[in-house]
């Protein structure tokens, strides 16, 4: 097999340069990365609309809080839409969760366990008991699916109607606040943020996983001989990844906290304010460091654990799935109740943001989540599809939304608009698809 | 023949499956020795996968007996076929077609590295020396399978079986969606499985294919099975005849016989069912 383990890489099929023969040599995905041009152009353009004042790192950070919600959950609606099915009570679900957290700490874990204010760690307790619940009820979702046989686009229709209907019950129609301050803090507003010196550990620590990452993937590929990329795509890679995330630990750092919160901190602390007030580095808020750790936990494990191989196996084939010994029933189990979880989490970003919930937390949220997947790049067929896409098509929608917000669009027109975005990006995939035949 | 004094590596004794009321293979015994393709014939609907599947774990039987090397084991799911070395390539290509070629070779038995994860090295270099021995020229290792031609992905399919040190091999019409040089690619790997010594049940609709390749041939019609003969005692058109009649040829009557036009693969495929 020597042929084999010296063959080089086949060269592109046209000598001439182009962008996809480079990507493709560079092994990048090209769709992800489209979308990712999108993304910019989208950003950029509503920057030149505004005069120039769209791209703010207030605005950003104002932007990427709000989508992080909607991003956490398409994670999760990524897998469920590669296994063939669809979930449409995950807005419901958030809401009842969010209730939940917020009657937890106003009511339940005070009055009926005892555990007042100053009990520690009531946050994570209430955090558990609800990721718990996500859990469950995601679970028997999945069992009256993959075990009963009840198509999911029913059983989690039935789940948005009586899980929306539960949460009125829950709260007797009364919104509920007052939340810990700990718990708040996943609300991400300028205190609930990691801070400026976090923000560059952060930062660095990112850049070294791609550097390392890089090096580990080649390593593994040396072991066994296999075709390595060029070098000078690693290095392009390693280098554009390390500056796209130190530039943006700085661009989040270039957010102050407003002048109110900074007057007020610096007379807590009896530090003198300098001339022209105090400047902290708000950094990176709390929700968008979830969703990046959600994001990495959950491509971690599309990609490379065996449940992640079945469900796009199952995807692309159930019956060669089920065939190959792969029980194809508890994994779409799992896949629910991983879905349940990224609601109690995505519920946590919502009740700290509002300290507390209302009867409409997560109000459609499963059309936004729904779309955020299929502009990322899934296709109901099942089987195609990946976890950083559709956190990109969350925020393609979402960058929308708040653009044409920002730029006094009134918000009917926003979905008349979100609304065609969200067929012409499909339609322009699937021409693509096959055109290129894959 | 020396394979015949050897114990069957397959034994199935008087298989019944049900599919509602219907008996789809209604107390069939059909037996396998290593280095032996055994080829199973028969009309649309005349049972041969639904015994296959019987032998495979896709649909256990509803009674009946399994013996594999002389002992009688229980077969309820294709996990449990894989732990006896059966194997299975289907019909209907079972493959991933949104998944690699390692991915497919090792789908639903990955390996893994210490941390739990998948290790896509290992399972590269697994298919890469498979697939060196089945299919040389194939290089297209990281493209989903759906970008392969016919006879790649049937090579894939078998690199399967291979890897995993199939033993007994049933293969459901192998090469149905095949051209006829992948046809003959698939034929030579065939033979190829034989010699090392791996038993085959060869399910086909083309009788070529079946007097090709196969040492015995087991004919089956309406579940039932009509007989098993050796390749050498009976001729194509015998094997028609029983194919389309249900009967052993000494009980076919001239009359019979003479009723049955255009012998051939069109007549086989429109047989009764």
């Amino acid at each position: 097999m020597a042929n084999v383990t010296t063959a080089p890489r086949q060269a592109p099929a046209t000598p001439r340069f182009s962008i996809r023969g480079a990507l493709s040599a560079a092994e990048i995905d090209f769709r992800l990365f489209g979308m990712l041009l999108a993304l910019v152009a989208i950003l950029i353009g509503f920057n030149l609309v505004n005069g120039g004042t769209f791209l703010r790192p207030t605005n950003m950070t104002t932007l990427a809080v709000q989508g992080a919600g909607v991003a956490v959950l398409a994670t999760g609606m990524v897998l469920v839409i590669v296994a063939r099915n669809i979930d449409l009570s995950v807005g419901s679900l958030v809401g009842f969760i969010a209730m939940t957290y917020a009657l937890l700490m106003t009511d339940w874990l005070p009055n009926i366990l005892g555990m007042g204010d100053d009990f520690p760690f009531r946050w994570l307790i209430a955090l558990a008991i609800g990721v718990g619940l996500g859990a469950v009820i995601g679970a028997v979702q999945g069992f009256i699916i993959a075990y009963i046989g009840v198509p999911s686009f029913v059983v989690t229709l039935g789940g948005l109607l009586s899980i929306r209907g539960a949460v009125w019950v829950l709260s007797q129609g009364a919104a509920v606040s007052g939340l810990d301050p700990t718990f708040q803090l996943f609300g991400g507003s300028a205190e609930g943020s990691i801070g400026g010196t976090l923000t560059w550990a952060v930062g660095i620590v990112g850049c070294l996983a791609i550097i390392g990452l890089i090096i580990y993937n080649r390593r593994q590929r040396r072991r066994f001989g296999f075709p390595v990329r060029p070098v000078w795509a690693e290095v392009t890679i390693a280098a554009v990844g390390c500056l796209a995330v130190i530039g943006l630990a700085a661009f989040a750092n270039g957010n102050y906290w407003p002048p109110g919160a900074a007057t007020r901190y610096a007379q807590e602390h009896g530090i003198t304010e300098p001339p022209g007030g105090l400047k902290i580095a708000v950094g990176v808020p709390w929700p968008v460091v979830i969703l990046i750790a959600v994001t990495v936990v959950m491509t971690f494990l599309a990609t490379r654990r065996r449940f992640g191989r079945y469900v796009y196996a199952y995807g692309g084939n159930p019956e060669a799935a089920e065939l190959a010994g792969i029980n194809t029933r508890w994994t779409l189990v799992k896949i629910y109740i991983l879905m349940g979880i990224l609601c109690a989490i995505s519920a946590a970003i919502a009740a700290g943001r509002l300290n507390g919930a209302t009867l409409d937390v997560g109000q459609s949220y499963e059309l936004y989540v729904i779309a955020a997947a299929v502009v990322g790049g899934t296709t109901f067929a099942g089987g195609i599809g990946t976890v950083p896409g559709a956190v990109l098509g969350a925020f393609v929608m979402q960058s929308l939304a708040y653009g044409l917000a920002y730029s006094g669009v009134n918000s009917s027109i926003q979905n008349i608009v979100a609304g065609i975005v969200l067929i012409v990006a499909v339609g322009f995939d699937s021409y693509n698809r096959r055109r290129v035949g894959s | 023949m020396a394979v015949a004094d050897q114990v069957p590596i397959v034994e199935m004794r008087s298989i019944r499956v049900a599919y509602g009321g219907v008996h789809a293979v209604d107390g069939v015994s059909i037996d396998l020795r290593a280095g032996e393709v055994i080829g199973l014939v028969g009309g649309n609907g005349a049972g041969k996968s639904t015994l296959m599947k019987a032998l495979s774990g896709a649909h256990p039987p509803n009674s009946g007996e399994i013996l594999i090397d002389g002992k009688a084991v229980s077969i309820t799911n294709p996990r449990d076929a894989k732990s006896y070395h059966i194997e299975t390539i289907y019909q209907q290509l079972a493959l991933a077609d949104n998944i690699d070629a390692p991915g497919n070779v090792f789908l639903g038995r990955e390996m893994t590295t210490g941390w739990g994860t998948m290790d896509d090295g290992a399972m590269e270099d697994a298919t890469r020396k498979v697939m060196g021995r089945l299919n040389p020229n194939f290089k297209r290792f990281a493209q989903p399978v759906r970008s392969l031609s016919g006879g790649q992905r049937q090579a894939v399919a078998i690199a399967r079986a291979v890897h995993f040190n199939a033993k007994i091999l049933i293969m459901d019409e192998p090469t149905a969606a095949l051209g006829p040089a992948e046809t003959a690619q698939v034929r030579d790997l065939i033979r190829q499985l034989k010699n090392d010594g791996i038993g085959i049940f060869l399910i086909s609709h083309d009788i070529h294919d079946v007097f090709d390749l196969s040492d015995r041939i087991s004919v089956m019609y309406h579940g039932r099975l009509v007989g098993t003969m050796n390749r050498d005692d009976v001729t194509s058109d015998e094997v028609l005849g029983m194919i389309i009649l249900g009967k052993a040829p000494g009980e076919v009557t001239q009359k019979e016989l003479a009723g049955i036009q255009l012998p051939g693969e069109a007549a086989v495929e429109g047989a009764p069912s």
